[in-house]
């Protein structure tokens, strides 16, 4: 099914060697593009196939479940078509950092900005890139798995030792 | 020579119309609004962090204080995406009330948006009316799930209850009663000088640009884009309702105004219609690995105790992947991105929350414009802090 979608059948015709996979899951099509690549896909949605409402950025940490840690998530929709995409990016731990697609929707602007505040991942040429709901002093990056529920220097309540 | 000195002024965060927890950092020349900087984060109390370690269940009564003004439609949101993932059907008389209580909660936040859009203006008799009206679905509320705002009414699967006898006639009353409500406020509001003079013309945003910085919802209507998630992709049988989708034309403040008085008759409608096609049947799906048991088991058999125990206690596993869902709630498009690991808690929860988006586009609508419609502005975008922190 995922293999007639229409965005599907374009990027994998024009982005050939960018598109990692593509998957369906209840009626909802995920395409994985390589990192590098996140700019022109995602500009050529927005300018060829009308994906013009950015809907969501956000990110998912996988530390420990995949070789690279974090995935870059972006939930597109298509007014005129009224049809959502969803277009995900593999972003390493130890190069965290990917090009932001604000210039393509200004909605990314604050939206990045969360993601980089709580997860960590710097969007490469960002007009504004600062802290957005954590103070500027902030130390780490609350959303990361490894980053404990209760805050720093805080053990979880593990229950009665005896 | 005139001096060209630009002034920066703080607006909140205890000035009542940037209600509560919002400061603005405003450039100013003269009364000329040169730039904006917005400051959130009062709130922040990492509801996405804490819904990975409580289960599916439990995550519920979070998505009640995300948007205080419209918890239902937070829940209404979040109970669908869990039921995507898993794939289950929900019973129709479920749906139906779900319908109901969310078009009422859409009524109840817009209420409150209509008494503080017109108290920041400075309309004083407008708020007193909303609230009293609101009272209305806030006892509705109260007799349905216990609890005046923070509901946690619907579950996994269905809605944690029947509704109570004489439901019907109390939401009756509420619709008889409301599109009357409505024409008062218009008749103190829409031909009113002031109030026409202060919102006509201001915070004019078009309507690729409103589109460009994700605003969703009534904000975005108000711009003239005819979107609306109930129409273009319908979730709980909303396809099987009539009812318009009002748009505005000049794009500015009074637009908004405007479509969302519209929007309310037409909740009124979809209520009405909802009502009639209500009929009794259950209220959960038939699914013991994920619904509660029926109360009377759970009290008068041990049976129904240990598997009541086991759903509250361990929660239920759910297949591994990832989805999207999206709904059309009170300040716009409220959307819950799940992953799941297999696992009884969601690996990572990501909310899309409605006034987030609206309040990155405020620099745009108002530069310009005088630091007094700013007060304007921001009553029009309809933001809740709680859902913009998290």
């Amino acid at each position: 099914m995922a293999e007639n979608n229409r965005a599907v059948i374009k990027l994998k015709e024009k982005f050939a060697g960018s598109v990692l996979d593509v998957k369906e899951f209840r009626g909802e099509v995920t395409v994985t593009v390589t990192r590098e690549s996140i700019l022109e896909v995602c500009s050529f949605l927005k300018d060829s196939l009308r994906y013009n409402l950015c809907t969501d950025v956000t990110a998912v940490d996988y530390l420990g479940k995949q070789d690279t840690r974090f995935m870059a998530v972006y939930n597109l929709y298509s007014i005129p078509n009224k049809d959502r995409l969803r277009v995900k990016a593999p972003v390493p731990e130890n190069d965290c950092t990917i090009d932001s697609v604000s210039g393509i929707w200004k909605s990314a602007i604050f939206l990045e900005r969360e993601v980089y505040d709580l997860m960590g991942i710097t969007f490469t040429n960002h007009p504004d890139l600062r802290r957005i709901l954590m103070t500027d002093d902030w130390v780490g990056h609350p959303l990361r798995k490894d980053y404990p529920l209760q805050g720093p220097d805080r053990e979880p309540y593990k229950g009665r030792l005896s | 020579m005139a001096n060209k000195e630009v002034m920066t002024v703080n607006m909140g965060p205890q000035h009542p119309s940037t209600h509560g927890v919002l400061r603005l950092v405003i450039e100013l020349d003269g009364e000329i609004i040169q730039k904006i900087t917005p400051h959130i984060g009062y709130l922040h109390r990492g509801v996405e962090k804490l819904s990975e370690h409580r289960t599916y269940h439990q995550t519920i009564p979070l998505t009640d204080r995300l948007d205080y003004l419209a918890p239902m439609s937070n829940n209404l949101g979040y109970v669908l995406a869990v039921e995507k993932l898993l794939g289950i059907e929900i019973p129709e008389r479920a749906q139906t009330i779900r319908v109901i209580m969310a078009e009422l909660t859409r009524l109840k936040s817009h209420l409150v948006w209509i008494a503080c859009h017109a108290l920041d203006i400075g309309a004083m008799t407008v708020f007193i009316y909303a609230f009293r009206e609101r009272e209305m679905i806030m006892s509705l509320y109260e007799k349905i799930s216990g609890a005046r705002m923070t509901s946690n009414y619907f579950r996994v699967g269905g809605l944690s209850s029947d509704v109570y006898d004489g439901f019907e006639k109390d939401v009756r009353e509420i619709l008889d009663t409301f599109p009357g409500h409505f024409d008062t406020y218009e008749g103190l509001l829409t031909k009113n000088t002031i109030w026409t003079n202060r919102t006509i013309g201001n915070g004019v945003i078009s309507a690729e640009d409103a589109i460009d910085y994700g605003i969703t919802g009534p904000a975005l209507r108000g711009s003239g884009v005819d979107w609306d998630l109930r129409r273009d992709n319908p979730y709980s049988g909303y396809e099987k309702y009539k009812f318009t989708v009002p748009v505005g034309e000049k794009c500015d403040t009074f637009d908004r105004y405007k479509v969302r008085l519209i929007e309310m008759r037409e909740s009124v409608k979809i209520v009405r219609q909802a009502l009639d096609s209500l009929k009794p049947g259950p209220v959960l799906a038939d699914d013991p690995q994920v619904c509660y048991p029926p109360k009377e088991n759970v009290y008068n058999t041990i049976e129904g105790l240990i598997h009541h125990f086991k759903i509250a206690s361990e929660g239920f596993p759910v297949p591994e992947g990832e989805v999207y869902q999206g709904v059309e709630a009170p300040k716009g498009e409220l959307g819950y991105y799940i992953v799941s690991d297999g696992g009884t808690k969601p690996y990572r929860m990501r909310i899309r929350p409605p006034s987030f988006c609206n309040l990155g586009a405020i620099e745009k609508m108002a530069k310009g414009a005088m630091i007094a419609d700013l007060v304007a502005v921001i009553g029009t975008l309809d933001i809740v802090l709680g859902e913009i922190d998290r």
